[in-house]
């Protein structure tokens, strides 16, 4: 070889290696691409790229119909399809003025809780994979699979639901929803308390995970993050207490916070979430009302009068913001997303600075992105 | 001057029963890696809770041939940056070396292809060496930088816990008084050298599983960072080959183990070749073990794993070698043996594993805080 080794760049003295890691590589949660500056094992530097999977779904928006946009919203945090749909529906609830009826509140309750641990359990099960153990994986998708047949019972879509609508619900429940319900929880809970045996305190997870691209209280507020990688630094900051929407306000659960900030917290966040979600879960089946769940619109177009709003909520990734601009016809003027993962995942280049090639796998499972929310 | 293998004067009727005998070892050891990937499939499965492969034969027991044939028929893709010379010539590297080790490995007392006498451990710890050029060549004629990472973490990996393996090895030496395999067995005729080496033991059996790359220790070819590592460029029977030669060591170690350790081929009942039938059950018992430890445990860092090998592994192994020479130098009985390997094992690993590797006591540090936050944020 003759010519010189292309990608070797010299910055300053020692000799670095740029590693292109993206987006057809595994552990980058679907198209993600981080080019890292390495020397030797360690990671000097990162430089991140998104937008391969960009759909333009805000742009999109503005030429659908109200409820055609739930479906868009479907497609955003393809992991947590129920929380995103009820955002969008509440954002348009608050600009119309419509109240929904107490059952399909509480109905969206029961879903968006399932859905978060749902989603929890696959991030559970791919910081597992990332970390290199693979039984916890197969664990969880599990559980997330007894959940998705619930969903599917329920909406008749394991993944893209549809089933929020503007002022209230597609249609009941099935009948058996709440059997269902009461035979899925005791197997959901011997899924997490495996899973959990198994991987969060395993001393190799625990070396690889404690300590790794901890970040301080004021560097993620000022990044932006929230949900489970803010509450990790331990803020005790959770939309569902901070700001209650729909019927949160009711119901006894904790705000499960870490101590460090670091990789090990985030999983350790998250796992604890899930048990408090299972909680809400239990309240709402006792306190939910019988009645009515359909919107009053009824078959009519939503036609919100002419403003702008922003809702936000606690999507399992963190906090979610749907802005919404109506000029009085029967499609957005303009909707801005806030998604959490794209927030989350800002942090990335100072979270991945001095760590090891090892580690940045591990340290953008934590973060939990989701590419179709992130590039949107 | 009497050559372990005279090779200059083999007479015709000697080279093909030679070649015959390779030839029969080449099936065997085949036919081993086929029921080892099916066992490791399946079990895999169970703990996983799954059935593992179902719709190929019986059981599944077709998969490990569809899979060959599969990886045969594959497009062999050579990559048109890639050094031709290593990238072809690497897979040989790993793969022969390998086969090599089984040339003296004893399956009972008359079982063994060529028993080279004394040299026979020495030859073993010798060739399994070699494979890590393969690796690296491998990594770097790939011309890939996941590779040629995959490659060098490999060097480090496998020369740093051939250490413990060598000193272990030589300490099980001292005990036998011999380097000659069939002698060691023999030797371990009234008692396995478990009862009174459980440290070599543990020592031998966790530097194995590094030597081969198994879980937790499968870090150059860590599936989620570098993507296989040295193999990640190669593909159909190319590839095959080095998953065939990941087999063929991962039995080998397990061999090793049965045989300096748990008394080979010596069990009640059988006599004659028979014997191989516990040296079989033997292996596959330690292959199981090998394989649930993949089904459990998460992988090491860089990083951890040399610290582990330099800072925990090396100096147990010299104490082994101590203590096993101090105990040969007094004949002393066996049971002072046992008791100064389980005294080292208790006190000196978990000194060194507390002191330097640490993720013992950080685990029951960050249980006892998160347990106290808990109850906190209960009341």
């Amino acid at each position: 070889m003759t010519d010189i080794p292309t990608g070797v760049v010299t910055r300053g003295e020692p000799v670095e290696m740029l590693l292109n890691m993206g987006p057809q590589h595994p552990s980058t949660h679907g198209v993600f691409r981080m080019v890292l500056w390495v020397d030797g094992e360690k990671v000097t530097d990162v430089e991140p790229h998104i937008g391969y999977l960009h759909r333009g779904s805000e742009k999109l928006c503005e030429g659908e119909q109200f409820h055609q946009v739930i479906t868009l919203f479907d497609r955003m945090d393809y992991l947590a399809n129920f929380n995103n749909e009820l955002v969008y529906c509440a954002a348009v609830e608050k600009l119309m003025g419509l109240t929904v009826p107490e059952r399909a509140e509480y109905v969206r309750v029961i879903l968006c809780e399932l859905n978060r641990i749902a989603s929890h359990l696959l991030f559970v099960a791919t910081m597992g994979l990332d970390a290199g153990a693979m039984t916890p994986s197969m664990i969880c998708f599990r559980g997330r699979e007894r959940v998705q047949s619930l969903f599917e019972a329920v909406s008749g879509a394991r993944m893209m639901h549809n089933y929020f609508r503007i002022g209230g619900l597609k249609e009941d429940l099935p009948d058996n929803f709440e059997e269902m319900v009461g035979e899925l929880m005791p197997l959901l809970q011997a899924d997490i308390e495996e899973a959990d045996k198994l991987l969060t305190f395993n001393e190799i997870f625990l070396a690889r995970l404690k300590g790794v691209a901890a970040i301080s209280v004021e560097d993620a507020l000022d990044f932006g993050l929230t949900g489970p990688c803010l509450r990790a630094c331990g803020v005790d900051y959770d939309l569902r207490k901070a700001d209650p929407y729909s019927v949160y306000d009711r119901f006894e659960f904790n705000v499960p916070t870490g101590l460090d900030g670091d990789c090990w917290d985030r999983h350790f966040v998250r796992v604890q979430e899930m048990y408090e979600s299972m909680k809400i879960v239990e309240q709402a089946l006792v306190q939910m009302p019988k009645g009515n769940v359909t919107s009053s619109l009824g078959r009519r177009l939503p036609r919100p009068p002419k403003g702008e709003v922003y809702v936000r909520a606690e999507n399992p990734r963190g906090e979610i913001g749907v802005y919404l601009v109506c000029d009085g016809t029967d499609k957005p003027y303009r909707l801005k997303v806030r998604p959490p993962s794209f927030c989350n995942l800002s942090a990335i280049k100072h979270l991945l600075k001095d760590t090891w090639i090892a580690d940045t796998v591990v340290v953008l499972g934590s973060l939990d992105i989701v590419l179709g929310e992130v590039d949107r | 001057m009497s050559l372990p293998i005279p090779l200059l004067s083999v007479s015709l009727i000697t080279f093909f029963w030679i070649v015959a005998g390779l030839l029969a070892m080449f099936t065997a050891l085949s036919v081993v890696v086929l029921s080892l990937t099916w066992l490791e499939r399946k079990l895999l499965g169970r703990l996983q809770r799954r059935l593992g492969p179902t719709r190929t034969g019986p059981m599944g027991l077709m998969q490990p041939v569809a899979d060959a044939l599969k990886l045969i028929l594959k497009e062999d893709i050579v990559p048109t940056s890639s050094e031709k010379a290593i990238f072809w010539i690497a897979p040989v590297l790993v793969v022969v070396p390998a086969f090599m080790i089984w040339v003296t490995i004893p399956g009972t007392e008359n079982l063994v292809l060529k028993n080279l006498g004394d040299l026979g451990l020495f030859y073993i710890i010798a060739f399994s060496v070699v494979g890590i050029l393969g690796l690296v060549l491998a990594g770097w004629g790939s011309a890939n930088k996941y590779g040629t990472l995959g490659g060098l973490r490999a060097a480090a990996q496998l020369i740093s816990y051939e250490i413990p393996v060598i000193m272990v090895v030589i300490a099980v030496a001292m005990l036998a008084q011999s380097l000659n395999m069939v002698e060691i067995v023999e030797k371990q005729g009234s008692y396995p050298y478990v009862l009174v080496f459980p440290l070599g033991l543990v020592i031998f059996f966790i530097a194995g599983l590094a030597e081969v790359g198994r879980t937790p220790f499968d870090i150059y070819f860590a599936e989620s960072e570098i993507v296989g590592g040295p193999f990640v460029e190669y593909s159909g029977a190319h590839w095959s080959v080095f998953f065939l030669a990941e087999y063929i060591n991962t039995f080998a170690v397990a061999a090793l183990t049965v045989l300096l350790f748990l008394g080979g081929w010596s069990g009640p009942f059988l006599t004659g070749n028979w014997e191989i039938i516990w040296f079989l059950a033997k292996v596959y018992a330690v292959i199981l073990v090998i394989f649930w430890i993949r089904g459990t445990f998460p992988r090491l860092r860089i990083d951890q794993l040399m610290a582990f090998a330099w800072k925990v592994m090396v100096p147990l192994s010299f104490y082994a070698i101590i203590i096993t020479a101090v105990y040969l130098f007094y004949g002393w009985p066996p049971w002072t043996l046992t008791l100064m390997s389980l005294a080292g094992l208790l006190v000196v690993g978990y000194a060194i594993y507390r002191r330097f590797a640490g993720p013992a006591s950080q685990a029951a540090q960050v249980r006892a805080r998160y347990q106290a936050l808990q109850s906190r944020s209960g009341q």
